[in-house]
């Protein structure tokens, strides 16, 4: 039995209405896409197949919700047993993360009805890389409900099923460790296949591993970003110790992570077009320069533990990653003549949406379940 | 196949080059949709001197499927197939004649009992006893009954040893049938057409020769890898009938531009044949009826060509129309407009705002606490 608690008081806070309204937003141009298809309310077209949702809401938005794939690496894998208190908030946003990359990839397959073929295993196509992300995304989100059950069976007091999840919980941490390696190299796998439609700052036989590395330190990060924003609205008591600790491990990755991008690009004779001035290379610098502002504030001790360095640095590192897969995905990506793509209004409401969606679970859940050890006693309870 | 094992057969061959030589039999492979690794094969086969020869006979026709072998235009092809499948009697490209002919068919069907490959050009009349066909001084019903039991295989070529054909057209005063109605006890392959590709017969012999069994046929004897489909499924000019891009009439608009011609009759929409990927009687790329302009008349179909008239317009069987057609323009998607890079930079502007609203309340140190409700 953990010694986390929920943190109760009041649901209804304005952050929580507002968050509801850009949802009723998100469920009116769901509907307008079940109802009329994709190309009523999306830019999506032939040579832009993946647009803001694969984007951002899968493949950036699950490496945000790699905090549960860190946490559970660093604690259970590695047994550093002194983060456990990161585990659970980690796993419970990682939990929203990648169940709305699920509901977004049935927003974004025309012929969503046939979505259960992915499990029929007369179905299943073994050579490919789209159904390999497919089958490891869609069992990650059940491993991720089960791991944070825990919660459940404290909250209402199941005790047989803890009895359960007691025996299976080694297994299912172990598949949570493996499955998102998996999936997160394959994320960038599948752009490897984009071959020349993908500019040759991006394009390189290490995606996979770079793809893998983002995910790792973004995770780090996201733990950082939101705890450091739970602490503080919920009165959590002080962490930064905590993520002063994981904020160095961090950086080792981030560092390991810009060698090899570097080198890749030097290896490959590509540094000139890196900095030619063009849109694209100056794209790989911001997307770059990001990620090496966060490296050098982190490189400092003293700024590690400094909520405020260790809250941008965060931001920063976040930035550039998401940066790096946007790049990847969408804005390095040019399927020839002629196409174009932005997203368009109904698709950005539904990112905007699934993220409040997002937000509006994640401070449901911590009021209602165990989720945050209180480090110090909270003295009043609005 | 090796350049030494091919000299030995290369001048019964014409002096064809090797090269020459491994490309017919590959085009053979290709035309039966077999792989590539049987082309030794087929080329063992064709050379080797045990080969059962080939016996050919004329009934009432036209001579049109010898004709179309004859003028098959493929290099060194009419050369090939009188020395390569051993075509030891042929009515028609005889140089004997008369009682000498008579004995060469004689001889070679005794000296290859059982295993020479009967082909049969042309329809046998039934009619009075046969008597309007005769050769020989024999009626031909009464020949073909005779050879044919000795077969080993018999092949009716064209539409009129197929069913009947142009001899046996309503009335059919001759009383005309096909070769299988008079060969009731062997299975005859028919490669129906008027006239059929020449590479259909030549494929249908190797095969035989290669394997030492008949392709496989469907249920009218006919080989599946050339009557398996229709012409209308392949034809280069479905995508207009897709489109609803028809002729009206000869020399319209749609007419000169290529559109569908099922309008003026084609009978493409029912005939079995393979003329739309093989294109006809080999006479070069685009030259088959439908590629110059002109209507399929059905001839490989039985109970169309001669039968239904050449201008009414045929049912469609296997009908797939699409339900809608592919755009003629592709749309290239939609570049940024106001509302949603308004909407983007808001969003943006609303997430950096709140960003630095609380970095700033961020301290500098460990251990203070904001109190801000959430």
């Amino acid at each position: 039995m953990s010694k986390a608690k929920p943190l109760g008081g009041r649901i209804f806070t304005p952050t929580f209405m507002i968050c509801l309204m850009i949802t009723g937003f998100f469920i009116y141009f769901a509907a307008k896409r079940f109802i009329f298809g994709i190309g009523s309310i999306a830019n999506l077209n032939d040579g832009f197949p993946w647009g803001i949702w694969i984007a951002y809401d899968v493949v950036v938005g699950s490496a945000f919700a790699c905090g549960g794939y860190v946490m559970a690496l660093m604690v259970y894998v590695l047994n550093k047993g002194e983060f456990h208190p990161l585990v659970r908030p980690a796993l419970l946003a990682s939990m929203f993360g990648y169940t709305l990359a699920g509901v977004s990839v049935f927003l974004d397959i025309g012929r969503y009805l046939n979505a259960y073929n992915l499990y029929l295993p007369w179905q299943m196509n073994f050579h490919s890389v789209m159904f390999e992300v497919a089958m490891c995304i869609g069992t990650y989100i059940f491993v991720l409900w089960l791991e944070f059950s825990p919660a459940f069976v404290e909250k209402w007091q199941l005790k047989n099923f803890g009895k359960i999840l007691n025996r299976v919980v080694f297994a299912l941490i172990a598949l949570g460790v493996l499955l998102p390696t998996m999936h997160q190299s394959s994320l960038g796998t599948m752009m490897l296949m984009a071959g020349f439609k993908l500019d040759p700052l991006w394009h390189t036989s290490s995606l996979p591993l770079l793809f893998l590395l983002t995910a790792l330190f973004m995770g780090f990060a996201m733990v950082i970003f939101e705890g450091t924003i739970s602490s503080r609205v919920y009165d959590l008591g002080d962490e930064t110790s905590m993520f002063s600790k994981i904020s160095s491990i961090m950086t080792w990755i981030l560092g390991f992570y810009l060698v090899i991008r570097f080198q890749n690009i030097f290896m490959r004779g590509e540094m000139g077009h890196a900095f030619s001035g063009s849109f694209l290379g100056n794209m790989f610098l911001l997307e770059n320069l990001l990620l090496l502002i966060g490296l050098f504030i982190l490189s400092s001790a003293s700024n590690r533990s400094n909520p405020r360095a260790l809250f941008i640095a965060a931001v920063a590192i976040l930035l550039g990653g998401s940066l790096f897969r946007f790049n990847t995905y969408i804005i390095g990506f040019d399927p020839g003549t002629g196409w174009k793509y932005f997203p368009s209004v109904g698709e950005q409401v539904i990112t905007y949406g699934l993220i409040a969606m997002e937000i509006a679970a994640y401070t449901l859940f911590v009021k209602i379940f165990p989720v945050f050890e209180v480090h110090k006693p909270v003295e009043s309870n609005p | 196949m090796k350049q030494e094992e091919f000299e030995k057969v290369q001048k019964r061959l014409g002096n064809v080059s090797r090269r020459d030589f491994m490309k017919l039999c590959s085009a053979v492979a290709a035309t039966m949709a077999l792989p590539g690794t049987v082309v030794p094969k087929i080329a063992h086969a064709i050379t080797s001197p045990t080969r059962p020869p080939v016996i050919w006979l004329h009934g009432s026709e036209c001579t049109g499927c010898s004709m179309s072998l004859l003028r098959s235009e493929h290099p060194t092809l009419e050369k090939l197939i009188f020395d390569l499948i051993s075509l030891d009697f042929h009515e028609t490209v005889s140089a004997g004649a008369g009682h000498q002919a008579e004995e060469a068919l004689h001889k070679a069907v005794e000296e290859n009992f059982g295993k020479f490959i009967l082909v049969i050009e042309g329809a046998i009349p039934m009619k009075d006893g046969g008597v309007f066909c005769r050769i020989a001084g024999k009626n031909f019903v009464q020949t073909v009954k005779e050879i044919g039991a000795k077969a080993g295989a018999v092949i009716a070529i064209g539409s009129c040893a197929s069913w009947g054909g142009v001899a046996a057209m309503d009335p059919n005063p001759t009383g005309c049938v096909g070769v299988q109605e008079v060969l009731p006890e062997k299975k005859v392959i028919s490669l129906p057409g008027c006239p059929p590709n020449p590479y259909n017969l030549l494929s249908t012999i190797i095969h035989y020769l290669t394997f030492n069994r008949m392709p496989v046929l469907d249920d009218e004897n006919r080989p599946k890898f050339a009557y398996g489909r229709l012409i209308h499924e392949h034809c280069e000019r479905r995508p207009h009938f897709d489109n609803g891009r028809f002729a009206r009439s000869f020399g319209d608009e749609g007419h000169r531009q290529g559109y569908c011609l099922y309008y003026l009759g084609c009978k493409g929409p029912v005939t079995y044949a393979n003329c739309s990927t093989m294109q006809f009687g080999d006479a070069g790329s685009g030259c088959w009826p439908v590629g110059i302009g002109h209507p399929c008349f059905g001839c490989a179909e039985k109970g169309v060509g001669f039968n239904i008239p050449q201008f009414t317009t045929s049912p469609v069987i296997h009908t797939t129309p699409a339900a809608a057609h592919a755009p003629i323009t592709l749309e290239r998607g939609e570049g940024v407009s106001v509302k949603s890079a308004a909407l983007m930079a808001g969003a943006a502007g609303v997430a950096i705002g709140a960003g630095a609203v609380f970095t700033a309340k961020l301290s500098g140190k460990e251990d203070k606490h904001e109190n801000k409700e959430a």
